[in-house]
């Protein structure tokens, strides 16, 4: 009787892979769900799965690995899902420094690597690919738009902070393109450092007016926890990665009135986002980040493309995938000629929604953003 | 220039005290048993996991204080009784591979119980705020509460060991444990008492450091290391060479973020000034560590092997 069963739901799997004239699709994803980053991969995962899972797509495979935010670790699954697992499509990677380690190999085997959060500028100049996409951002983008709203805002003076690894800086590289005062101080601090008493000294004495900060996962939390035990009152900004969702509740109220900017904000308001916040609420029990968007958007891109055409045709796929034609969290998706998207940034500020600290939309700090390295990119 | 100075000496100060707390349960654990114990770390975490539930759970921190060290000293005791007693006589490498699976479970069973979200811990309402320092400058309050209690754990350390006779049972114990188990020591009990002794050592740390960082999953690693650090610069086995070694590293670590940076940008423009100074201060506690051993191979405390 059971084998009856596994076989017409075969058959039916067959006919319904024959009607819509697709192979499957296997996708890898290697994100980081162990250690002091695993906040962000879950949330990623979280949003990924979410979207997968109201597609109900019977051609979509998705296999899940920790990469332990280790460099070789993450080299050694990508070749493990290209060479074994036969995937189509790689995703996942938080981190720039795991990103530059296994997406140049993995394009060049001519698999598609779809970013769900890491950008670094390498990628979008000179080491384009047209097998790479960013759902996400380029990684300097939201750091532009720190800076340029520190501009607008009428700081003059700002001490600048990020870990030392690329997209920190990516980071500090961001903001002074867009930021017009002068710089009080430039520290890169250890990446994974867990206390900055040394840093927040020399912040108090800076004399600087602002702080821009881009400290994301536990870094941010003890940052923020020091630098409001510290007494120091010169106002922060930073990008959504050190006020996400994750952080905030960690923090506690030291986290109230900080501006930080962000492509996604639950308070977008289009229908798509509502109903993604809503849903994913209701099946994880906790507000979604910006990653879990990220997340949300990457599977959305990867269920448009799969449904316009066959993975094996790499041009109709890769065209599919430019062509970005779903419904996103952001409003608007449109990939610019690098394939970063070319969007909105908003300026939030942490506020508290009954006993919950989340973002509001305040402002918009650059409006159809691209990023800075597209014009170096030759596709 | 020179009340920053001053400001990050006290803060050397306060993050070597803390990793005397962590080291000393490490030294005494080695010293005495001869156990390299890689779940040192994860008592760490325990102590500040236990901290951050009680507190929210009660709304005080004291209580949750009390719970970090009452749940690290029974995860120690609990630990040693199941798994590390039978690993005395094993070599080095098995000790290794044992104690770093427990990284794991312990890990992973904080995940499964807490979830991979970070917790909340504050500082107790009234050590919130800065206090104004000799010098002229302001200082957290809760810093220096944290370097007065450090100093008031290592006295009492000094004093176990040096006056009572549980201390001078561990000094025995790590002279020749064959001999203080022919003269009627139970040794098996002493071994518990002084594992459950590190381990609510570094429990304390965790109560303290989680309350200016992040209790998060796999807080206790990027310690531990500094921590072996500490043992291996002051001499294995030595409670003093473990407070020299903490005060050395965490100075060593404060200082070289503040002044290297400034030192560089005297003859080199500010953007590589920053890069250089930052990679060559984060490794700058390796750097004094490969000194000490070339110095003097057993460290600067240590018994000559």
């Amino acid at each position: 009787m059971k084998g009856i069963k596994t076989t017409i739901a075969a058959v039916a799997a067959l006919l319904v892979a024959g009607a819509a004239q697709a192979d499957p699709v296997k996708v890898g994803m290697i994100t980081t769900l162990s250690g002091g980053g695993a906040s962000l991969g879950i949330d990623a995962r979280d949003g990924f799965m979410l979207a997968v899972k109201q597609a109900n797509n019977p051609d979509l495979e998705v296999v899940i690995e920790d990469d332990q935010r280790k460099p070789d670790v993450a080299v050694q699954l990508a070749d493990k899902m290209i060479q074994q697992e036969k995937v189509d499509v790689l995703t996942g990677i938080i981190w720039s420094n795991l990103a530059m380690a296994v997406v140049p190999s993995a394009v060049a085997q001519e698999k598609f690597y779809l970013s769900v959060n890491a950008a670094p500028s390498q990628l979008a100049g000179k080491g384009c690919n047209a097998n790479y996409f960013s759902v996400s951002y380029q990684n300097d983008n939201l750091h532009e738009a720190a800076g340029g709203y520190a501009s607008s805002a009428g700081y003059e003076n700002a001490f600048i902070l990020a870990p030392n690894y690329p997209a920190g800086k990516d980071s500090l590289a961001g903001f002074k393109r867009f930021f017009f005062g002068d710089i009080a101080g430039e520290v890169y601090t250890k990446l994974g450092q867990t206390d900055y008493a040394a840093e927040i000294a020399e912040i108090r004495a800076s004399g600087a007016d602002s702080v821009f900060f881009f400290l994301p996962g536990g870094m941010g939390i003890a940052f923020m926890k020091q630098y409001a035990q510290s007494g120091v009152d010169i106002p922060l900004i930073g990008p959504a990665f050190s006020m996400d969702q994750g952080i905030l509740g960690a923090v506690g109220d030291a986290a109230l009135g900080v501006k930080n900017t962000s492509n996604w904000s639950k308070d977008i308001d289009n229908a798509t986002n509502k109903a993604f916040v809503e849903s994913f609420v209701a099946e994880y029990d906790r507000l979604p980040s910006l990653y879990a968007s990220y997340g949300f958007d990457t599977a959305n891109l990867l269920l448009s493309a799969m449904g316009k055409a066959n993975v094996n045709d790499k041009e109709a796929f890769r065209d599919a995938l430019r062509a970005a034609d779903f419904n996103s969290v952001r409003g608007k998706f449109v990939f610019g000629p690098n394939q970063h998207p070319i969007q909105d940034i908003y300026v939030r500020e942490v506020v508290k929604e009954g006993d919950v600290l989340t973002n509001k939309i305040v402002g918009v700090a650059l409006k159809d953003h691209a990023d800075a390295y597209a014009s170096e990119c030759s596709m | 220039m020179f009340t920053l100075f001053l400001e990050q000496l006290l803060n050397g100060l306060q993050s070597g005290v803390m990793l005397f707390l962590m080291a000393s349960g490490l030294t005494l654990v080695f010293g005495v048993m001869g156990l390299i114990n890689l779940a040192h770390g994860s008592l760490y975490m325990v102590g500040a996991f236990a901290c951050a539930a009680v507190a929210a759970w009660t709304g005080s921190f004291w209580l949750g204080l009390m719970a970090s060290l009452m749940a690290a000293a029974i995860a120690g005791a609990l630990v040693e009784i199941l798994i590390i007693r039978r690993l005395y006589n094993r070599d080095h490498l098995d000790q290794v591979l044992a104690t770093f699976a427990l990284i794991l479970i312990f890990s992973e069973g904080t995940r499964w119980i807490f979830g991979s979200f970070p917790l909340f811990l504050s500082v107790p309402e009234f050590l919130t705020g800065t206090v104004v320092m000799p010098g002229d400058f302001q200082y957290p309050l809760f810093r220096l509460a944290i370097i007065i209690a450090g100093f008031a754990v290592a006295a009492g350390l000094f004093l176990l060991i040096g006056k009572t006779r549980l201390g001078i049972r561990i000094r025995a114990g790590e002279a020749d444990r064959g001999m203080i188990a022919a003269l009627g020591v139970d040794i098996d009990r002493l071994y518990t008492i002084v594992f459950a002794l590190g381990a609510a050592l570094a429990g304390l740390a965790g109560a303290f450091v989680g309350t200016t960082q992040s209790v998060q999953v796999g807080m206790g690693e990027p310690v531990l290391i500094l921590a072996f650090v500490v043992i291996v610069i002051g001499g294995i086995g030595s409670i003093k060479g473990a407070l020299i070694g903490s005060l050395l590293v965490g100075f060593t670590d404060t200082m070289g973020r503040f002044l290297l940076p400034h030192a560089f940008a005297t003859f080199l423009d500010p953007a590589s000034a920053t890069a250089i100074g930052s990679a060559l201060a984060s490794m700058l506690i390796y750097i004094v560590m490969a000194l000490v051993l070339f110095l003097r191979p057993s460290g600067l405390f240590g018994t000559e092997a």
